[in-house]
Order: C-alpha cells, then sequence, then structure tokens
C-alpha cells in the first residue's frame, strides 16, 4: 500500500526542520526503547544509510554511529553507504521485522544498492528487537499516547493486510 | 515425517518454533557454521537460551557445525561442539569427517547427522559414517530424484532428511568452488556462498544490475523478479543465445511430493533459509506445518502464496523431479 499522496503532497511544502525535528524526536524515542540496536551492527555500525521512500518527497539518512537521523527533501542525494528504496509503509514494516525484505526485494518493491552486507547486518540487527512502533512511540506523544498508540496499531492492521506480513 | 526449519536469530528461531517446527536448526556466530554470514547466527548465551525455550516448547535443536576444519585451528571446532552438546543440542549436524570422529569418541551418547555439506549420497559413504561414527541420519544434497532417495533409503542404516522448501543449490553441496572462484572465500571453509561483503546491486536505467566480486551474474529488466547473485544462477552469453547455463533464478518446492518421499523412506523434511529473516521463517513455517497436516488436496492452496517469498518468485521441483533441457 502506497503512502496515500493527498497526505503525501502537502509534505513538499512544510519547512524540513520541521520534519526534521519530528523525525529526531521519534527516532530519540525509538533508540530509548531499544538501546543495543545499533550495537548489533559491529562494524557496520559505523556506515551511513539512506532510505528513500518512493510515495514521498523526502530522504532519511540515519547514521548508528552518532545515533543520528537527518530528513532531506528530494532530490536530495546525501553521501551514504547502502541506499534503500521502497514505498514508506513498506520501509516500517520492515523495521518491525513483519514483511520478508527479500521477498519484497525478489518482487522489486524493495531496492537495495550499496553496501549488501550493511543493510543485511541491519535487516538481522532489526529482526532481533522486536520494534512494535505503536507502542514503542507512545512516549514521543506524551499525552495523546493512548490515542497516538490506538490509531497508529489500527492503521498498521490496514496497511499489513494488504501486504501478507506475517508474524507470529 | 519432522519439519526440520532454520533460525539465523533468536527471534527467528521463536517464530519457527510457534510456528509449528518440530526441530529447529541453527549455528555459532563464527565459520564453523556454513551459513556465516554477517549479524546472523547465536552466542552461546543464546544458544542455551534457544536450546532451554524449545524443550519446553517440546521442540529440537539441531546445531550446525558444517564446514570444514583448518589445519592447526581444530580447536575451533571441537570448542563449538563441547558447547553445543554443553547447551543442549539435541543433535550436532557435521560435515568433516575428523568432527566427526571427534565428536563420536568425546561424546558417545550425542546424536550426530551428516551434514548435507558432507557430500554423503551413496551406500558406501554413508554406511561407512553410520558404522564408524554412529551417525543416525544423513541430509541429502539436492540433486537426487525421489526414485534415487527411495533406492538409496533400502541400502542405508540411518535415516533421511531431505530439502523440500526454500532456496536451490543445485551442485555438490560441500564440494561447489564456484562462490570461492569469484570471491576467495569458500562456503565450505569460510561458511559463505556468494558473501555479501562481494555482492553490489546496482540500477543501470531501468534495469537492475548484480554482480558478485569482478563478475556481472546477472541484469533483471523492469519488471523482471530478482533472484541471489550467485554464479550458479547467473545469466550466461552462450554461443548465439543468453540464458542460464546450470539454473534459473528459482526456489525449491516439493511439498507436493510429501507422499512420495514418505514412500521413499523419508523421516524429516527440511526448509531452507537460516539466512532469511523470522517474517519468512514465521510464513514458510507455519504454511508447511498445515500442508504437512492437511489433506493432499488441499496443499496446494495453503502453499500458493509462498511462492511470492521465493528467489525470482519461481519455484521448481529441482531434480527430484528430473527433466533435462
Amino acid at each position: 500500500m502506497e503512502f496515500p499522496r493527498p497526505l503525501a503532497a502537502p509534505l513538499a511544502a512544510v519547512p524540513i526542520p520541521l520534519i526534521d525535528r519530528a523525525v529526531k524526536l521519534m527516532f530519540k524515542s525509538l533508540l530509548r526503547r531499544h538501546p543495543g540496536l545499533f550495537e548489533r551492527l559491529g562494524e557496520h555500525k559505523s556506515k551511513r544509510y539512506a532510505f528513500r521512500p518512493t510515495d514521498l518527497p523526502l530522504v532519511f539518512l540515519v547514521e548508528p554511529a552518532r545515533a543520528a537521523v537527518s530528513v532531506m527533501r528530494k532530490p536530495a542525494d546525501p553521501a551514504a553507504d547502502a541506499v534503500v528504496e521502497s514505498p514508506l509503509f513498506l520501509l516500517l514494516a520492515l523495521l518491525e521485522g513483519r514483511c520478508d525484505a527479500e521477498g519484497l526485494f525478489f518482487s522489486r518493491s524493495l531496492t537495495v544498492i550499496g553496501d549488501m552486507e550493511a543493510v543485511l547486518s541491519l535487516r538481522n540487527a532489526l529482526d532481533g528487537c522486536e520494534i512494535d512502533l505503536p507502542r514503542d512511540l507512545c512516549a514521543f506523544a506524551g499525552p495523546l499516547a493512548p490515542l497516538v498508540s490506538r490509531t497508529a496499531d489500527a492503521l498498521r492492521r490496514r496497511v499489513l493486510a494488504g501486504e501478507h506480513a506475517a508474524w507470529n | 515425517m519432522e519439519l526440520i526449519c532454520p533460525a539465523g536469530t533468536p527471534a527467528a528461531f521463536r517464530e519457527a518454533v510457534e510456528a509449528g517446527a518440530d526441530a529447529v536448526y541453527c549455528g555459532f556466530r563464527d565459520e564453523t557454521n556454513a551459513r556465516n554470514f554477517p549479524g546472523l547466527n547465536f552466542s552461546r548465551e543464546e544458544l542455551g537460551e534457544a536450546t532451554a525455550y524449545a524443550r519446553r516448547k517440546g521442540t529440537k535443536t539441531f546445531v550446525a557445525l558444517n564446514t570444514f576444519m583448518r589445519a592447526g585451528h581444530e580447536d575451533l571446532w571441537y570448542q563449538a561442539a563441547a558447547d553445543a552438546v554443553h547447551l543442549g543440542a539435541d543433535a550436532l549436524i557435521l560435515a568433516d569427517i575428523g568432527l566427526m570422529a571427534h565428536a563420536a569418541e568425546t561424546y558417545p551418547e550425542q546424536r550426530l547427522h551428516v551434514s548435507v555439506q558432507a557430500s554423503a549420497s551413496n551406500p558406501d559413504a554413508l554406511n561407512f559414517l553410520v558404522e564408524a561414527f554412529g551417525a543416525k541420519r544423513v541430509v541429502l544434497p539436492r540433486t537426487l530424484t525421489i526414485s534415487d532417495i527411495a533406492r538409496l533409503a533400502r541400502q542405508i542404516r540411518c535415516e533421511i532428511e531431505v530439502f523440500v522448501f526454500g532456496g536451490l543449490c543445485v551442485m555438490a553441496e560441500g564440494r561447489c568452488s564456484l562462490s570461492s572462484y569469484a570471491t576467495g572465500k569458500s562456503p565450505n571453509m569460510n561458511g559463505v556462498c556468494s558473501p555479501a561483503s562481494h555482492v553490489r546491486y546496482r540500477q543501470d536505467g531501468s534495469d537492475l544490475v548484480s554482480e558478485l566480486g569482478a563478475y556481472t551474474i546477472n541484469r533483471f529488466p523492469r519488471d523482471e523478479a530478482a533472484g541471489y547473485p550467485t554464479l550458479c544462477k547467473g545469466r550466461f552469453d552462450i554461443a548465439d543465445a543468453s540464458g542460464y547455463a546450470f539454473e534459473d533464478p528459482v526456489s525449491l518446492d516439493v511439498m507436493d511430493q510429501i507422499d512420495a518421499l514418505r514412500e521413499a523412506g523419508v523421516s524429516a523434511l527440511k526448509i531452507e533459509g537460516r539466512q532469511r529473516g523470522k517474517a519468512y521463517v514465521a510464513e514458510v513455517v507455519s504454511a508447511l506445518r498445515k500442508a504437512l497436516d492437511a489433506r493432499p488436496e488441499e496443499r496446494r492452496a495453503l502453499l500458493a502464496r509462498l511462492r511470492l517469498l521465493s528467489e525470482g518468485q519461481r519455484t521448481t521441483s529441482g531434480a527430484y523431479d528430473k527433466r533435462w533441457r
């Protein structure tokens, strides 16, 4: 399922510092919940990973060594060891380990360019973390946490139903 | 028949157990393991937790120590065998005759399985391993027909395990040098076939180009399903034609032959895929468990979706139902 265009289009006008700030807060919240995530990367912790959602006008650059994320507007092409491209919801499902990355790659729904070893290490590290975005991002939402969690959970169920995501 | 399922991480291990595996096979995070990929596999502590978890759920744990020992460094493999036994492995899956001898002498009560990496697939070889080291089971290569397996079963004195789903290695496993030739790293010694460190995918216009070391393996047009960058599934220019010399980018699926395999004398069905993520393990194990327990006419529908998870999004019965081109 692709990110709805009517929702994606306004992102082209929202100031990047605002999006960057929101993404950094969510990223920090996620790392607080999973402090060992980047340690599992071993030698690949020093690599730079770019994520390019095909249905958003944005690029996300993750630098595990600095525990940092930054957001840029396309057509930015930041220097990265590996670039991963896919619709946003599939990237989020991969973050949670709910979709089979190789299956998506074989079907051409997911593109990986660059350092394949670094990307596989990241996939394996994510697999071990059992990330649950609706649960993990609650802290970021403050007093609205229960509402945000319920909404995100409902949205995820709807999106993943179309992707046949499997996870016990 | 037992369902033997792969796990490259503790998370995948738990998924396999929950999805209905009779046994889960896994290995340590080092070169004793023929799936020695970065970020995969188990520390000693993780394996201890996994075997304890499996035991509580009534599932067995098989530990693969299925590479060949390097002369002068045998202690790495001996220590791995000692740790696997100590941590409660229900079976050791071994390829190296020297390691089989060591394990049989040191841990006479430990159940030993002959890995597919041992390239043992005839009665003389297998009966020797049974008599010399007490091997209880052999994992056969994916190069035999079901008739071959049935003939073999009548002549050997151990159980037979065969691959039924997942990555399709079409070579004489344990002897293949294609990946070593291209990358300098051996699946049989270092535990990595087509190591990710030597793999590159790049876009060339709308084509996806896969490379292994200095070799271009394949070029996939925009609408064509992609595959792994292994030489055995590379697209070659031969005379005036371009095509697959050894095998297409395709995965194995012989679940529609379960009854024939049972009649042939097979005791256990193995799923390939320790390098795959937990979502794959969960879905494949769950589907195969249901298929095993279902009536034959129900199986095709239960397994239909698995093709989408397969290399090239296609499956084949491979050599089990051999037809020459």
